[in-house]
């Protein structure tokens, strides 16, 4: 997009009506927004140097600083595309090989498993940071086949990897609705063609899907129970967050349907580490990657038998959720 | 000697993230920090054994303290031997920014402090080299994503790092920008990257470099050891 011929032409009015976003900037600028029928140099010229001085602008440059600003925010997103992601294994905590090497696609789920302690979420945080065999677990991260440069790893900081984690809460003071669109517009939903109503429907609609307990949304993403925070999170992962990994480090027992929560990102093409020690999370997962005194000690794909079994665990997962509703309601349990 | 600026608001998580850089950085790490009137942390950088040079601006702007005192801070550093010096402003009002031309500049700021703060906070972020967001690890990934959206608003340049003060994850890609951190012998006719606000010394006219012969009017002078 020429922003450099935009900004020229178009009158403050017309930028903010077409890029929204241009409003924060004049506003973080301090650029008073009181004849917005003028060009931005128009308005310009209306200021003094004693404007300028006060704030610490340039009055050359407040022109160019818009071009960047509107070139930054509105870029697009979808830059992190990856194809692979290949995890090379280094040294356990006994400083022993751990001998391992495995590529996960888009679309791939897969389990960490092993005892409290035991490194599940150092595997996590290697992946986190594109570790190039300079954490202590001296693992490789590679994406698309090959290492990652720091530069990459800087300019990627964060927009790789989206993480859900037991200590994760909303903190703001925003219904349901405000907080979906907030988080669509940081991603340029309703800036120039991209629509904003879309994702934010898709996004609630998966959420109460996912949820033991429907909300509204009008509801405070505060008051939301763990259950439902943990859906809604899981929903705006899968929807909103452009990141292509997604690790979920040990969510259990949440009132959140966790098979569904799980197909749904992989669905979106996603490729999502869980570490868990909830068998049915685990089993769900097309692998699962043991680890053990700080290393990775197996990767065992699901057996078939193994997916047999899921059938038994999800009816006694049935039961428990069964007996928990009726202890919440005031019903008896009947023996089983 | 390495040096790195860092500036943030009250609470941000400042002394934590400074704490989890330096057992990641190579060589000897001291600590200079500007506060206004009272500082907590001399006790938390005494513990983890860093040696650190608190200095008060009391009744003087915290800025122009800052600049006045700077340059005795890294002949300090270098007496001391240092490997890398890191300056730990805090109490700075949102107009100021401790930050140098040519000088490694980190703000830190706190997810939970509201989506609104990056945009308040004002130079000392604007001007940073990476802008470090503290408590990302308690707050959902949207919101994370939206905060550091608005850091992006704030400082579309700047490298963001989400670093958990606690267990240190992600002070370790800080640690490499660190090492990067050019090195100083002196920061004498070096600038300020932004203005310091109005008051009654050399300063307060525009003047932005560093030095004894630069120094008019009003000031105060630490008494380094
Ligand atoms: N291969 C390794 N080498 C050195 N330290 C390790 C290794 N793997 C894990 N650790 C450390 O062991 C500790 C416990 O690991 P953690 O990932 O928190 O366990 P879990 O998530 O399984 O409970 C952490 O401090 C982690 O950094
Ligand atoms: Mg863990």
């Amino acid at each position: 997009m020429d922003f450099d011929r935009l900004i020229e032409k178009r009158s403050i009015a017309q930028l903010m009506e077409e890029f929204p976003i241009s409003g924060d900037f004049f506003r973080n600028a301090n650029i008073p927004l009181t004849d917005t029928h003028k060009t931005l140099q128009e308005v310009l010229s209306t200021l003094d140097d004693e404007w300028f001085y006060e704030f610490g602008q340039n009055r050359f440059e407040v022109h160019n600083q818009l071009v960047d600003f509107l070139q930054d925010m509105t870029a697009s997103e979808n830059a992190q595309a990856i194809k692979s992601l290949t995890v090379i294994g280094g040294k356990n905590k006994r400083g022993e090989d751990e001998n391992a090497r495995f590529t996960l696609m888009p679309g791939d789920v897969v389990s960490v498993v092993g005892p409290t302690g035991s490194g599940k979420s150092r595997l996590l945080a290697d992946i986190e940071c594109l570790a190039q065999g300079d954490t202590p677990t001296r693992r490789h991260i590679l994406v698309d086949g090959q290492p990652v440069t720091d530069d990459v790893r800087f300019a990627l900081g964060g927009k790789l990897v989206a993480q859900l984690s037991q200590n994760m809460n909303f903190v703001m003071d925003l219904t349901v609705q405000e907080f979906l669109e907030m988080h669509a517009g940081s991603l340029g939903a309703g800036q120039g063609p991209l629509p904003m109503a879309g994702v934010v429907n898709a996004c609630f609609e998966k959420a109460n899907s996912l949820a033991g307990e429907k909300f509204t949304p009008g509801t405070k993403v505060t008051m939301l129970s763990g259950g439902q925070s943990r859906a809604l999170m899981i929903a705006d992962c899968a929807y909103m967050s452009q990141s292509p990994i997604v690790l979920i480090d040990e969510i259990e027992n949440a009132g959140v349907d966790r098979r569904k929560a799980i197909d749904l990102l992989a669905r979106r093409e996603k490729i999502v580490l869980i570490s868990t020690h909830d068998p049915l999370l685990a089993l769900g997962a097309t692998h699962r990657i043991v680890i053990k005194h700080g290393g990775i000690y197996r990767v065992l794909t699901t057996s078939p038998e193994e997916k047999s079994s899921m059938k038994e665990l999800e009816r006694v997962d049935a039961m428990l959720a069964d007996a928990r509703r009726k202890l919440r309601s005031g019903e008896r349990i009947a023996s089983l | 000697m390495r040096m790195i600026t860092v500036a943030g608001p009250p609470s941000s998580g400042k002394t934590s993230v400074i704490l989890k850089l330096a057992q990641l950085l190579d060589g000897q790490v001291g600590v200079v920090k500007f506060d206004c009137l009272t500082s907590f942390d001399r006790e938390r950088y005494d513990e983890a054994g860093i040696p650190v040079f608190v200095g008060y601006s009391g009744k003087f702007c915290p800025d122009h303290f800052f600049v006045n005192n700077i340059e005795g801070a890294v002949q300090w550093g270098i007496r001391r031997g240092f490997d890398t010096l890191i300056t730990e402003s805090a109490g700075l009002c949102n107009r100021c920014s401790p930050h140098i031309k040519g000088i490694l500049s980190v703000c830190v700021v706190d997810a939970l402090s509201g989506i609104h703060t990056p945009r308040k906070i004002g130079p000392m972020l604007k001007m940073a080299d990476v802008a470090v967001i503290t408590k990302g690890d308690i707050v959902s990934q949207a919101e994370r994503e939206v905060f550091a959206w608005g850091v992006r608003q704030a400082n579309s340049k700047a490298q963001i790092l989400f670093v958990n003060g606690i267990t240190g994850q992600g002070a370790f890609m800080l640690a490499k920008k660190a090492a990067q951190a050019r090195e100083i012998t002196t920061l004498t006719d070096n600038t300020l990257r932004f203005t310091t606000p109005a008051a009654a010394c050399a300063y307060c006219t525009g003047e932005t470099r560093i030095g004894e012969a630069y120094q008019m009017g009003m000031m105060r002078k630490l008494e380094y050891d």
